[in-house]
Parts: C-alpha cells; structure tokens; sequence
C-alpha cells in the first residue's frame, strides 16, 4: 500500500467560510476603531497642552458633522468590541464559589453592572 | 417510493486518484439515521471501497469526526433529519492531510498531546505505604469538564490558527494540559510551562472561540487557553518582580 497523504491548502479567504470566522475578523477589526479613538485623545490632551486656542480648535473639530461621524463609528465598534468581549469573560475568569461554578450569566452581569457604574462616574464627574 | 436522500462523499485513494474529488451517494432516508449509518449503508450496498473510521457510534470513541456541510461534526451524532431535503456534503477533518477517503492522519495531534506531558506529575514522591492521593469534590470539580475530551479533533478541524500554523499546540492538548495543571495531586506545570506557555502554545491563540462552539463533550478548551495565558502572565510578571528571577 502506497502511502500519500493529500494536504488541503488553507486559502485566504478562509475567514469568509463560516460566519463564526467572519463574526471573528470583524472583531479583529473593531480593535483598530478602538486605537483610533484612542489617538484622537492623546490629540486632544496634546492640543490642550498647547493653550487655549489650539484646544478650541480640537473642541470645534470634534463638533463638526465629520468629527460626529467618526466618533459614532468609533462609538458602534467600541460597543460591538465590549459586548463580544463580556460575552467571553466567564471562560477566561471562570470563579468557583463554595467548589461550584459561578454562573456565567453573573459574571457577564457584573461586568455590565460595572460598565453602568463606571459610565455613571464619568457622566457626574462631566457634569452632565 | 420510499424517501431517499444524497450524500456528496469527498473520496481520494492514493494508488489511483491525483487528487481528492467528490462521488454522490443516494441513500434510503430514516428520521433515525446519523450520518454514519448512511456511511454504512453506502459501504455495505453500494460502494465498498469507501473508507472512514468509527467505533462506539454513539460520541464516545471520538474517531467518527468529519466535515459535515462544512462544520466538524461526530458523524454518528449528526442525524439526517436536520438536513432533509438537503445534500448532505462530507469531507475528511479540515486542517489535517488526507490518508484516504474520510480518514486523516492523527499524527501531528498525538505528537502534540504526548508533548504536554498529559499525565500526573506528583510534586514530590511519596512512599506507597502512605497511601493515595486524596482529592475533595469541591477540588475535582475545578477540573473535571476538562477530562470529557474524547480526542475527537473536532477543535483541530473548526480552529482557523490551526490552519495558518500546523504548529500550534492546539485545543485538546492545550486543555488536557489544563486539567492535570489544575490538578491538586500535581506538580507538573513548571514541566508542561516549557511547550504550553511557548509561542507554539497558548500565544498562538486568538481567542476565535470556535473549538468551543464544535465541541461535543463540551469541554470548552478556549475557556482552559484563556486561563492558562493569565497564569502563565502572571508567571512571568513574578519572575520580572523576582530580583535576579528573570532567565
Ligand atoms: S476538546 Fe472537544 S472537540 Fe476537541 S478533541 Fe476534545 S472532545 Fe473533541
Ligand atoms: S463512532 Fe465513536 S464517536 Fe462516533
């Protein structure tokens, strides 16, 4: 018997084989939005630094209809990004109580509860 | 006449054929059937050449994986009821070579779960006149879902860093390392650091969550990856904090 293993090449479109991968890839993705946020307030605080003038600038900037734009875009993918993220935390924090496992409902639960909080700080701190 | 339905069977024999190409069976339709009695019903009746492996036919063995309209299945735990109406398209495991028909070759896996040293590791010999280990519920249950696997490979075939690098540990194995490291009767995870905590290991992981999702005994192995990179962070992190610690 002549052996002859036959290997299946992977192709680059393999991300769009099964929508689990594609779901994935636009996980992947929302990570840049998230980085792009970021770098438009390390913008911000540098304009601040700078004086008054510069930072008006930044503010107006931000308030135009394309700086609105981008934020909501931003704002989608960071949701997307934390809910999917939430949604995975009991596997990577599994918590044991009395030697049975925490619910993994609970533990997505608190982290919304925390989120609800945090947002709340932020908000009052704002002034809103 | 009675109901019938089609299975579109990927067969490759390395004596004659190039390449892999699909055949079409047309097989008698049961509300009762999985896939592997029509499997069977091909190899009996129609066509005894074709080849697959299965034993228990009932998602305990694990050699029955295959690619079942694309998602890693137990072929003996997909009835043909959820695809009436269909064709039903079956495929050797993804991400593995093709040794003939729908059997793959296993070998790259067994190497990689002989590798994390699957076994107890006691911390310290002790003389068998002091009796066994003792173990609470409350510490088996810390592990316990881990030892389900039936080393189906299903996790291997739905794992898409398995098909960019053959060489990533991978789910089962990293899982059973898992389980023994979560073990209160051992002391091995130091030994098993070397190839679980590796870049071949765990940070090959991209957390897709897939080998969850195709698992059949539920065993989660993206749950036990997770929490091996957290262990093996703050590993390191103490080693850094460690003065002169660091290799
Ligand atoms: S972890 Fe699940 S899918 Fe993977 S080999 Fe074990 S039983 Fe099969
Ligand atoms: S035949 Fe044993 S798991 Fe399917």
């Amino acid at each position: 018997m002549s052996r002859r293993p036959y290997v299946r090449k992977v192709e680059r479109s393999w991300w769009l084989r099964r929508p689990r991968y594609v779901l994935y890839m636009i996980r992947e993705l929302t990570s840049l939005f998230v980085g792009l946020y970021c770098a438009l307030l390390v913008v911000g605080l540098v304009r601040l630094a700078q004086g008054p003038a510069p930072w008006d600038g930044f503010v107006a900037a931000f308030s135009s209809p394309l700086g609105v734009a981008v934020q909501l875009l931003c704002l989608v993918f960071a949701i997307y990004h934390s809910v999917t993220w939430f949604a995975l935390t009991p596997k990577a924090m599994p918590l044991m109580m009395k030697g049975e496992p925490v619910p993994g409902a609970v533990i997505v639960g608190a982290h919304y509860v925390a989120w609800a909080a945090v947002s709340a700080i932020v908000l009052i701190g704002a002034g809103v | 006449m009675s109901e019938t339905i089609t299975l579109e069977v990927l067969r490759y024999h390395p004596e004659t054929d190039s390449e892999p190409h699909f055949r079409s069976y047309t097989v008698p339709y049961k509300d009762e059937w999985v896939v592997l009695d029509a499997l069977n019903h091909i190899k009996d009746n129609l066509d005894a050449t074709l080849s697959y492996r299965w034993s228990c036919h009932m998602a305990v063995c694990g050699s029955c994986g295959m690619m079942i309209n694309n998602e890693p299945k137990l072929s003996c735990h997909a009835f043909l009821r959820d695809y009436r109406g269909g064709v039903i398209r079956v495929e050797p495991l993804d991400h593995f070579p093709i040794e003939r028909d729908l059997v793959i070759v296993m070998d790259s896996f067994m190497d990689k779960l002989s590798g994390v040293k699957p076994y107890l590791i006691p911390k310290e010999d002790r003389p068998l006149a002091e009796g066994e280990y003792l173990q609470s519920p409350a510490e088996l249950n810390t592990f316990h879902r881990y030892t389900q696997c039936i080393n189906c490979v299903l996790c291997y075939a739905a794992c898409p860093q398995i098909g960019l690098n053959e060489d990533f540990v991978g789910p089962a194995a990293l899982a059973l390392a898992h389980r023994y490291n979560l073990d209160s009767r051992d002391g091995g995870r130091d030994a098993r650091a070397e190839v679980v905590a590796s870049n071949e290991g765990v940070w090959e992981c991209t957390f897709v969550g897939a080998c969850s999702q195709v698992c059949p005994k539920q065993v989660d192995p993206a749950a036990a990856i997770q929490q091996i990179k957290i262990s093996a962070s703050v590993d390191w992190l103490k080693n850094l904090l460690t003065p002169g610690g660091y290799r």
